[in-house]
């Protein structure tokens, strides 16, 4: 496997009102292989859309991304880059799409304009080379009448094809690696399948890295290989997608699970997670999640590190100090 | 079933056409209810199912008459509703209620919570003084939420709060009946799951009914007895939760659970991707509404040009021609443009 991504100790934060800085992301660490898709998995403001904005340097100000942290494409480090070769990375290594299609797109230029500036931005090649390739990009993303659509404005085109363009977008300097931040969370669920179908196909095809991400664990089941559930800055649970949901470890992500209605099997009482989700203002010392936690014990008033509960599945929480030799 | 009493809504042919405005005036109308009927009983909880632009949303702000309906009835409890003068509308809304599912946008940001929920209970004169805030408080409890959060601001609330203080503002009346519109769409899983709770544990405290309106069929049947499932503007199929998620009889409502999500990685279901985009309400489809866009083998030119009615069809009503040898699923591998 080759590894096109590495992301280690990445802090992200802010200012508050005190002068004292808050960290939204708070040393979260994950790689992606070639052809891999990974989820980045949790609740609103679990820091997940702020590590992918982080991957491209988006971080908004006055945000920023702290020293100490190291995101790695290939041999790149993406943190020393400026102007220029910082634009390169951008669409042409690390392709974006995001959950509202329409505040993406600009109005008052036709798709097949807005697809074919992505290609020239990245590529040597010429007006009509863009638009064949622009074209291209439209087939591949599955929009029927690509011919006709290349002249269509965004407005004239249905949610789920609009989403389907801002794929093209991505896709036209051939990134190797894909960031999905929520990406069918605006459409319809019969949409939904039909997107997450094309950006299942694009990642054979092209051998492109994904890093998916939603609060859905249902959309997480069927298309990733790996997850990583966050809660409160940090990853506190991950694990290949087959052992995370046989063998949900973390109280966080078991209370996730508890709380999801289910399309089969008995219906039963929810079991919700009490609370809710702390301000990245005021997160709680010790263990994050010790306030909700109905496991919690003596030990969870000091922060757990990762530590392993079995075959490259680890946990945020002390509990698995009695666990590790799980196979 | 074999209830004695009458259902407490009986909704029959409901219309609702919304006039083309603005820069398209004069264009052909929107079609977003077209003859739409069932019934709630008391007590119990009706979920209309579909996608964005398919009219539940539409159904229950006609039957509340938030919407002048275009044509057809709903009976509540007896009462013709669409026949009711201002006056007589205003005392019926004391007993139909409804939440949102953005509490916040229905929530004056410069009046505290307890304003909020006191609002309707002055309204309709239902306490005095002291009283009042001794229900206000009463409410809040009962939705959880600590009594002393009267004296703040929508804003200060997160988003499951602001849910419950929209559910205690609906409960302050003394309804027997709510519309429920998506009303834990926009709220994160830990979240939903407390609200659906408090929402059936209320049902079962005070009697009440739901007409729940949902995108989510893993959500409906966590709170639904029944179910209606909506396309462009029609019930396409109705019945028990349970017997219709088990054999859906129309093909609109196979895809449709084909398409739920399920977190469960070993679970290979085959996935029927429907082709093409749901047709505009302004210009539906002839005949079978949904015949742009079926898998049925069995689809032919009737379906092109007779409208499919509502009829048994095993445990549900479906509205196919051909609904008998509705596949299970389709081929998994259904075209996807």
């Amino acid at each position: 496997m080759t590894r096109v991504l590495h992301v280690r100790d990445l802090r992200v934060s802010f200012p508050a009102p005190d002068g004292h800085r808050f960290h939204p992301v708070d040393g979260v660490s994950f790689s992606l292989d070639r052809g891999e898709t990974l989820a980045l998995v949790g609740e609103s403001g679990c820091g997940k859309s702020l590590t992918s904005l982080a991957l491209l340097r988006l971080v908004p100000p006055p945000g920023r991304v702290d020293a100490g942290s190291t995101i790695r494409l290939g041999d790149t480090d993406v943190l020393s880059l400026e102007g220029e070769a910082l634009r390169r990375i951008r669409g042409r290594r690390i392709g974006m799409i995001f959950q509202d299609p329409m505040t993406s797109l600009n109005p008052v230029f036709t798709v097949g304009d807005q697809i074919a500036e992505g290609v020239r931005a990245h590529l040597p090649v010429t007006k009509a080379q863009a638009r064949e390739r622009a074209l291209a990009l439209l087939q591949e993303v599955g929009i029927p009448d690509p011919a006709g659509r290349l002249d269509a404005y965004p407005h004239q085109l249905s949610g789920g094809m609009r989403q389907r363009v801002m794929i093209a977008i991505a896709l036209a300097a051939e990134p190797e690696i894909l960031v999905a931040d929520e990406p069918t969370t605006a459409l319809d669920v019969t949409v939904q399948a039909q997107i997450l179908e094309v950006l299942d196909q694009l990642r054979r095809a092209r051998g492109m890295a994904v890093l998916l991400i939603t609060h859905d664990l249902g959309i997480v089941a069927g298309r990733a290989d790996r997850v990583a559930v966050m809660y409160a800055g940090q990853i506190v649970e991950e694990a290949p997608t087959l052992e995370l949901f046989a063998h949900p470890s973390h109280p966080y992500t078991q209370g996730l699970f508890a709380s999801v209605p289910r399309i089969s099997g008995p219906v039963e009482r929810l079991t919700p997670i009490g609370g809710t989700v702390p301000s990245p203002t005021a997160f709680p010392s010790g263990c994050r999640f010790r306030p909700r936690c109905p496991q919690a014990f003596d030990k969870s008033e000091l922060p757990p590190d990762l530590l392993a509960v079995g075959p490259d599945h680890r946990m945020r929480c002390w509990l698995a100090e009695g666990r590790g030799g799980r196979d | 079933m074999t209830s004695v009493s009458p259902p407490l809504l009986e909704v029959r042919d409901l219309v609702k056409h919304y006039a083309a405005g603005g820069l398209f005036a004069g264009g052909p109308p929107v079609r977003a209810v077209e003859g739409v009927s069932f019934t709630v009983g008391r007590g119990e909880t009706v979920a209309l199912v579909g996608e964005s632009g398919c009219g539940k949303s539409s159904v229950g702000r006609t039957i509340l008459r938030l919407q002048e309906p275009t044509s057809g009835r709903a009976v509540f409890d007896g009462t013709d509703v669409f026949a009711l003068d201002r006056a007589a509308l205003r005392r019926l809304r004391r007993r139909m209620q409804i939440i949102f599912q953005d509490p916040y946008s229905s929530l004056n940001p410069r009046m505290t919570v307890g304003a909020a929920v006191a609002e309707g209970i002055e309204i309709h004169g239902l306490a005095k003084g002291a009283e009042v805030a001794r229900r206000v408080a009463a409410l809040l409890a009962e939705v959880g939420l600590d009594p002393g959060y009267a004296r703040r601001y929508p804003h200060e609330f997160s988003g499951g709060q602001r849910q419950r203080v929209g559910i205690a503002r609906a409960l302050a009346v003394e309804p027997s009946f709510i519309v429920c519109d998506e009303p834990v769409s926009a709220l994160d899983v830990s979240v939903q799951a407390q609200v659906l709770n408090l929402l059936a544990d209320l049902q079962r405290e005070r009697g009440l009914s739901y007409l729940f309106i949902a995108h989510d069929l893993a959500v409906v049947r966590q709170i639904a007895r029944r179910v209606e499932v909506m396309y462009l503007g029609r019930i396409v199929e109705s019945g028990p939760t349970e017997a219709l998620l088990a054999s859906p009889r129309h093909p609109y409502t196979v895809a449709l659970l084909s398409a739920v999500p399920e977190p469960d990685p070993t679970r290979r279901r085959s996935r029927i991707v429907l082709r093409g985009d749901l047709p505009s309400p302004s210009d539906p489809p002839s005949g079978c509404p949904f015949h742009t866009r079926c898998f049925h083998p069995g689809r032919n030119e009737r379906c092109r040009t007779e409208l499919p009615l509502l009829r048994p069809v095993g445990a549900t009503l479906a509205a196919c021609h051909y609904a008998e040898s509705t596949p299970a699923a389709a081929p998994a591998t259904a075209a996807s443009a």
